[in-house]
């Protein structure tokens, strides 16, 4: 912030900023491209609730951007300790931007812990936004500091805002006659205020959102309103911001615009799903961190007919799950990695029985227990080999937290028209994370057509003339082109028949232990789920020079929440002169059919996940192609800067020429991350 | 106190399990046993007690008058779980110990189906004691049928949680350490509004109580004691032997004493010093109880501590005597029903398609738009 001196812009407004704006007018107003704020303090400070009030008025407002919650697995951890500490990463920009940002431009710490938590991942001339209020002895000790670094020189790299933000919200509040620990937990409103100012964020839907949240508590309502636009008048008033920015509104195509978190786009397109095959959705779920909030959110919408069975644990979840898809639901279960492995047997079930499921794994670190706040990619494996037996099921992954909604509706297509269990693989840096999402028109959305059997469907003979025929149903009757079974539910007269874990005769699906039926049938699963990619329109791959001929020699391939970091990788890589090809998987179960065509026309592969390798595995082992890996598990998504080191390294290599490392980490215009 | 029914206590208007599950149209024949009947090969051991049952239900089921593509059976595994395979209705031979979680599915999902879960003590008690539990707390309408044999027969022959401590199996060479379940007493304490005891010989209760079992608003509980011929024969020989029968069998019929033996010469009474209850003589003399101060039972009390002292006269060790029939049967709302009135309200409250709806959820929230 510091450095950023140009001539003031000429002050354009929407109308809706007009009291804001009007009023910042008084100070000098800088134009940035883009920002990157992250917003940290204890678990109990309310720093998840400030960034997403923050994102909220930048969507608003109409800037792009993209979001990174982080926050402990403890509810309350020790206070004022570093595992207590809760940041809000958000990135806006005037840009289409890809990621939540590698590195943030400014840090709001609540408290010593804060501060030390996050100031290794800040570059040199960030701006910090300190309370100073918490920077006792005892506080910095416990944030293990000798001494204070607001005085010992330690932040001379920074441009450092000291203020006692506790202090003054406290004072600004008192007319409600709080407790002082009632009044001092308005201090994230207060920062909120501040930093609102500071970038010119609209006010109007925080005031809204305050008077809603706390409308039967009036004296916290008002004190919470009181204190964000005290924060704002501070920066207004004080000599210590004398700038404020601002960052124009990104174009985008055109539409209507929401921020949307992966959960809540997840929520929505299972009940568009629903909406869309007619068919009633019946949620069975154990809560998990990262997927409870999906059966939150369900279970608000039982208007649309939608059941929310919170079961008595993981396995009881899926099985009820399955008996309501028997029934003729839309059978749906969430969980994350540690509850698939729980459900891996009634899985099984559901691929033996034919019937359509839509199993939801937000992914999140392990194994075992792991790293549950955590976002990680690493059950890919899981959800394709996780079972006894040949056990083939579907597999779809969302790229964007709005990607989910997209993901999920096709998830419930393959499941429904395939007569399938479906995993889709979700992760915790989507579930939370949010970016602005263009609502689709209805008639843009897929009709599904769940065509329940209603009649016999084979006749079996008892003698020589027609009088000798019966009608009969038979539940493994296959589809010639899908390879779908028929889906009797019951309560259809005449179409009574058995399923079960039990091998099936072809057709008749009567219990079969004959060694070349379940040769057949083993093979015919997963014909049936390689027929999927029939239905797949072909890869979009992203290779700008190759319809001129300056083709790419390097693909990178890529699936589930790492589109955003290796697009903004790309980008960079792009920028600073060079060829490099994306394309980003959305069907990892069957592959596309062209990707073994697309594969073969790179001479380097990179594969970046957030694994050690299970998509390159995959590959390698289908299509024989010297993938290379670009893994790491910290918990975190994957950085642009350092993907870009690593692409344009797979680039001088396959290219055979110099690439300039250092042009790549500064390549940023137009870019994404610092 | 022994007659405070649903009606005295001013509880709603008791529904049938299968009141919600269509009939057969008046002017079709009934059903037959028959017509339950899949053309599939049974295939228990010869002299299975599984084969009295099948048949008792197939004889049973067209008393319900019901729909045949209206019932579902679920199972999970073991002997006892082949039984779906065997009824022509739709059925599902599930996986080990979760068929009431299926059945939980399609009861909540569908209030037209008459739903039956057949399990046994394995199934049911060790690895799947969780689901069983949480069944019979939520009270989803369907009925549970327990096949006790006290033994696991498929894997052939281990000890299983309904078997007698220091029997010798083939994994208790030197005699099982585990101390039994009593699956009445587990159904008791886990607040089940239906649970009843039968066996697979006496046709005649057997039908009687599944009758009862399905008119059950909730989960029924129904505990059938079943005679396995090849890994665990004769463990119930004590209360089907013409000899020992009247001995062992403690009859359980609501509204009157509680009174057995031969001549019924015993009876039930309250024990004032453990709160349970005891077994007395009957008669006039000094040492003996007359009949007019026995246990009268009571199968619909709203208290299930008297149910449950009874289900303590049961043998854990070799059985010798055991209550049967109802124990409890009480009116609670079920989870299922409930489940269904949520939506119904929720749904009531808004208008418009579906469509319309989901328009206006997913563009919902602060949004705005690009010109």
């Amino acid at each position: 912030m510091g450095e950023l001196r140009r001539a003031p812009h000429e002050v354009t407004r929407h109308a809706v900023l007009a009291e804001g704006r009007a009023r910042r007018l008084s100070k000098q107003v800088k134009r940035l491209d883009r920002v990157i704020i992250r917003f940290a303090g204890d678990s109990g400070d309310g720093m998840q609730l400030t960034g997403d009030r923050f994102t909220q008025e930048s969507a608003a407002f109409g800037n792009d951007l993209s979001t990174l919650p982080n926050f402990p697995a403890e509810i309350r951890a020790p206070q004022g300790t570093l595992p207590g500490v809760s940041s809000f990463q958000v990135h806006f920009a005037d840009h289409d931007i890809l990621t939540p940002g590698d590195a943030p431009d400014v840090l709001v710490a609540m408290n010593p812990a804060a501060l030390r938590a996050n100031l290794g991942d800040l570059p040199k001339g960030a701006a910090v936004v300190v309370d100073t209020h918490d920077f006792t002895a005892r506080n910095l000790t416990k944030a293990g500091y000798d001494g204070n670094p607001l005085e010992d020189g330690s932040l001379a790299e920074y441009a450092v805002h000291a203020l006692d933000l506790t202090g003054m919200t406290v004072e600004a509040v008192k007319e409600f006659g709080l407790t002082r620990k009632d009044a001092a937990r308005a201090k994230n409103m207060f920062a909120l205020g501040l930093l609102s100012w500071l970038y010119g964020r609209p006010t109007e839907s925080t005031i809204a959102f305050l008077q809603k949240r706390f409308a039967k508590v009036p004296d916290i309502r008002d004190a919470n309103i009181t204190a964000y636009r005290a924060g704002w008048n501070f920066g207004e008033t004080t000599e210590t911001f004398v700038v404020s920015y601002e960052i124009k509104p990104a174009p985008m195509p055109l539409g209507t615009y929401r921020n949307i978190t992966g959960n809540l786009a997840l929520s929505y397109g299972l009940i568009a799903g629903s909406v869309q095959s007619g068919l009633k959705l019946f949620l069975g779920s154990y809560p998990i961190t990262p997927a409870s909030d999906i059966l939150h959110e369900l279970s608000k919408h039982k208007a649309f007919g939608v059941t929310t069975f919170q079961a008595e644990d993981e396995i009881a979840g899926i099985g009820a799950a399955i008996g309501a898809a028997f029934s003729g639901s839309l059978g749906v279960t969430t969980t994350s990695g540690p509850g698939i492995a729980l459900k891996s047997e009634s899985i099984g079930l559901a691929v033996m029985t034919e019937l359509p499921l839509l199993v939801v794994d937000v992914q999140r670190g392990g194994p075992s227990t792991g790293l549950p706040t955590k976002t990680e990619q690493a059950d890919l494996l899981q959800a394709m080999f996780g079972r006894n037996g040949e056990a083939p099921v579907p597999i779809v992954a969302p790229r964007s937290p709005g990607d989910c909604f997209d993901t999920a509706l096709e998830a419930v297509r393959i499941a429904v028209t395939y007569r399938t269990p479906v995993m889709l693989l979700s992760d915790g840096y989507l579930a939370n994370g949010s970016e602005p999402w263009r609502i689709p028109e209805l008639a843009e959305l897929p009709e599904i057509d769940p065509a329940f059997a209603s009649q016999p469907n084979h006749q079996t003979t008892h003698g020589e003339g027609d009088s000798d025929m019966t009608a009969e149903f038979w539940p493994y009757l296959r589809d010639e082109h899908t390879l779908a079974r028929p889906w009797a539910i019951p309560g259809t007269p005449g179409l009574e028949h058995r399923i079960g874990g039990l091998e099936k005769g072809d057709g008749h699906g009567n219990i079969s232990y004959d060694p070349a039926n379940h040769d057949f049938m083993v093979r015919t699963r997963a014909a049936k789920v390689e027929r999927i990619a029939e239905s797949l329109p072909p890869l979009e791959v992203d290779d700008p020079g190759a319809a001129v001929g300056a083709g790419a020699k390097v693909l990178v391939l890529g699936w589930g929440s790492t589109y955003g970091p290796i697009g903004a990788g790309v980008r960079r890589v792009r920028n600073a002169g060079y060829h490099v090809a994306q394309v980003h998987l959305r069907h990892l179960n069957p592959f596309p059919r062209d990707l073994g065509d697309v594969l073969k026309r790179y001479d380097k592969v990179l594969i970046p996940e957030m694994n050690l390798g299970q998509l390159a595995m995959l590959v390698r082992a289908r299509y024989l192609v010297d993938a290379v890996g670009y893994n790491h598990v910290r918990g975190l998504p994957l950085k642009a800067a350092e993907l870009a080191e690593a692409i344009g390294n797979l680039v001088a290599e396959a290219e055979g020429i110099e690439v300039d490392l250092n042009a790549l980490i500064h390549a940023t215009t137009g870019g994404d991350d610092r | 106190m022994t007659q405070s029914t649903p009606a005295h206590l001013g509880l709603p208007v008791v529904r049938s399990g299968i009141e919600l599950v269509p009939t057969l149209e008046e002017g079709t024949p009934a059903l037959s046993g028959k017509d339950f009947t899949s053309d599939q090969e049974v295939r228990w051991c010869p002299g299975c007690g599984d084969y009295a049952v099948l048949k008792a239900v197939q004889g049973f089921l067209p008393d319900l008058g019901l729909r045949r593509e209206n019932i579902v059976f679920v199972s999970g595994i073991g002997c006892s779980s082949r039984f779906p395979y065997y009824l022509e209705t739709y059925g599902m031979h599930s996986i080990h110990g979760r068929a009431p979680s299926i059945a939980t599915g399609i009861a909540t999902s569908r209030e037209d189906l008459s739903v039956w879960v057949v399990t046994g003590d394995g199934d049911a008690l060790s690895i799947g004691g969780n689901h069983l539990i949480h069944a019979l707390r939520r009270n989803v309408n369907m009925t549970i049928l327990l096949f006790n044999n006290r033994i696991y027969g498929l894997t052939k022959g281990q000890y299983s949680p309904t078997s007698e401590e220091g029997k010798v199996t083939k994994s208790t060479p030197m005699g099982s350490l585990d101390h039994p379940f009593n699956p009445v007493s587990l159904a008791l304490g886990a607040e089940a509004t239906f649970v009843a005891r039968t066996i697979d010989s006496d046709r005649k209760h057997l039908t009687a109580v599944l009758s009862a079992a399905a008119e059950h608003r909730g989960t029924s509980f129904v505990e059938i004691y079943q005679n396995c011929p090849i890994f665990n024969d004769g463990a119930f020989d004590a209360v089907k032997s013409p000899t020992t029968r009247d001995e062992a069998i403690i009859p359980l019929v609501h509204g009157e004493p509680i009174r057995f033996g031969a001549d019924g010469s015993r009876g039930l009474i309250r024990d004032t010093a453990t709160g349970g209850v005891k077994i007395v003589e009957v008669g006039d003399a000094p040492d003996q109880v007359s009949a007019d101060d026995l246990l009268v039972h009571d199968a619909h009390s709203p208290d299930a501590t008297t149910a449950f002292a009874i289900s303590r006269l049961t043998d854990a060790g070799r059985l010798h005597q055991a209550p049967i029939g109802i124990f409890r049967q009480v009116s609670r709302p079920t989870y299922d029903d409930l489940a269904r009135d949520q939506i119904t309200q929720a749904a009531a409250a808004v208008n418009g398609s579906p469509s319309e709806r989901l328009a206006t959820l997913i563009g919902g929230g602060d949004t705005w738009t690009v010109a």
